[in-house]
């Protein structure tokens, strides 16, 4: 048994997950499609082998939520936070995603191919996700670890209170949060903005980026401050 | 948390089927919202100089047994006037060819627990409490035909689970609000409005938002207009999708707190709070599918 299908017209969705942690975590399955996902909630949750999953549609909250090792594609459009939590392997949303993609996530790779949302990489732990469209406000928010790399533009408040995460935009940045601030691209840079862009499949220069980090004037309670950042 | 659909037919051939289409989308935000479901659908409008009137007697002591010809007799004895009648268990729609102001004021004061639902040329609306699909088979909404609708699925949690509380909510002629989320000034506001004689009929954050819009729609604002203004008075979590006559018009909170999205196709506009609402409707495979932004409006016309 080397692929599968799920019908989620015809199949409960507990089922198909059952599936997964169970026959797929035995090594009995390499690929599994999932059809009719019509935005359900919580499809192809706490993966914890390298199974290839295929949610051809749209999905709902959490999709590929908590993953470890599986490579789960979402051909449509994803809903909020998801890859949230994700551990490692790679989640891809050839649509837009809705608000908290790849919240708190801690490995892993998520690839969006549209627009995500407001709060996309919040508190992101580490791991990488490459946008190829643009992020809603308050991206990256508190990001402790981990890069982002965002193709199209950024809205309001990107990076606040960023502590050692690294952002990288090419577009228009609307406004940068507190303690954020944009930093000269070293080589480095373009070789790691040039690894993730190979690694989501998408062609852009990497000298048209900006770096975005944290200027750490947060990291020690200033006193004098009198809560001006 | 709630939940919010909208559907607006571009095809006119779609138009008896608007009710039938909405239903799936309306039982599939159940989730969101358990405790009560409404909805307002917007017809081919009336006479100029004619109006109808949606009533609702579930909270009278007769329930659905409310003496609804009896209502018809006294009003036109009362009044003068021939209005129609078209009762459906706990609710009825009166038409007459009056102003409506004195066939409120004689309802409210004879039959003062029957509960005005709204008042216009277009606009026909239910609500009720229980499941949507309950909510949907009590008044047959699939039978329901019109250019556009706005309907709601509650999950109450800033007033009581009551009828009169369910959305959408009116105020003035043509004009419906559903709301997802909660606003942290309501209060502020219905201060504001009722020195201006804006009577509120409950304690319903969201009744708070619909007489404000409609407030400054009647003072002549265009509604981008009054929509800007809504985003500087209302403060708060909120997806609102309101209906007049003619349009639909969507607004989020800059945090864009609640969700919402949006199918379009050449023959219709669909909104709904999640996907899962919009999954059933025809050729949605091919729909454009996007994420109303923060703090901007759509607008759409019948």
């Amino acid at each position: 048994m080397e692929r599968m299908s799920f019908d989620l017209a015809q199949t409960p969705l507990r089922e198909l997950n059952a599936f997964l942690h169970r026959e797929a975590s035995a090594g009995r399955v390499k690929q599994v499609v999932v059809t009719h996902p019509d935005g359900a909630h919580n499809i192809a949750v706490g993966l914890d082998c390298p199974v290839e999953v295929e949610i051809v549609g749209h999905a709902g909250y959490y999709a590929g939520g908590m993953n470890k090792l599986a490579s789960i594609t979402v051909t449509g459009s994803a809903g909020t936070g998801v890859a949230e939590n994700m551990m490692s392997g790679r989640v891809h949303v050839k649509g837009f995603a809705s608000n908290g993609a790849g919240a708190s996530m801690h490995g892993g790779l998520l690839v969006i191919d549209g627009d995500a949302g407001l709060r996309c990489g919040i508190s992101l732990k580490g791991g990488d996700i490459v946008v190829g469209g643009s992020v809603g406000s308050f991206s990256a928010f508190m990001a402790q670890a981990g890069r982002m790399v965002i193709c199209g533009d950024a809205g309001d408040a990107l990076g606040d209170s960023l502590y050692e995460a690294v952002l990288y935009v090419k577009g228009r940045i609307k406004s940068l949060g507190a303690d954020a601030r944009i930093e000269a691209m070293t080589e480095a840079d373009h070789a790691t903005v040039k690894a993730l862009l190979d690694a989501a499949g998408m062609a852009h220069d990497p000298r048209d980026f900006k770096r975005v980090a944290s200027a750490r004037n947060l990291y020690h309670w200033n006193a004098d401050a009198d809560q001006e950042y | 948390m709630c939940g919010i659909v909208g559907l607006l037919v571009k095809t006119p051939a779609l138009r008896p089927r608007l009710g039938e289409l909405m239903v799936p989308m309306l039982i599939g935000m159940t989730e969101r919202g358990p405790d009560s479901a409404g909805l307002a659908v917007f017809t081919e409008p009336l006479a100029e100089s004619a109006r109808k009137i949606s009533l609702y007697s579930g909270m009278c002591e007769e329930g659905a047994d409310f003496d609804w010809r009896g209502l018809g007799h006294a009003l036109n004895a009362h009044l003068g006037i021939e209005a129609q009648i078209q009762p459906q268990g706990n609710h009825a729609v009166v038409t007459v060819g009056i102003a409506p102001e004195p066939l409120k004021r004689w309802i409210l004061e004879h039959h003062p627990k029957l509960h005005i639902l709204s008042t216009g040329r277009a606009i026909d609306l239910y609500k009720d409490i229980g499941t949507p699909g309950e909510v949907a088979a009590r008044y047959g909404f699939d039978r329901l035909a019109g250019s556009h609708l706005v309907g709601h699925t509650r999950m109450a949690t800033e007033s009581a689970v009551t009828p009169d509380r369910a959305h959408p909510f009116t105020a003035g002629e043509d004009f419906c609000l559903v709301h997802n989320g909660s606003l942290s000034n309501p209060y502020g506001v219905r201060r504001m409005l009722e020195p201006h004689g804006i009577r509120f009929e409950t304690d319903n954050d969201t009744e708070a938002a619909c007489r404000f819009l409609e407030w400054r729609l009647r003072e002549g604002d265009d509604l981008e207009t009054a929509l800007q203004k809504g985003f500087e008075a209302l403060d708060g979590f909120y997806t609102f999708l309101m209906g007049t006559a003619d349009k639909l018009a969507l607004i989020r909170d800059p945090f864009a707190c609640k969700p919402a999205v949006v199918a379009e196709t050449d023959d219709y506009v669909a909104i709904a709070s999640e996907f899962r609402s919009l999954a059933h409707l025809p050729d949605i495979r091919h729909a454009t599918v996007f994420e109303p932004a923060p703090e901007e409006m759509y607008v759409w016309n019948a």
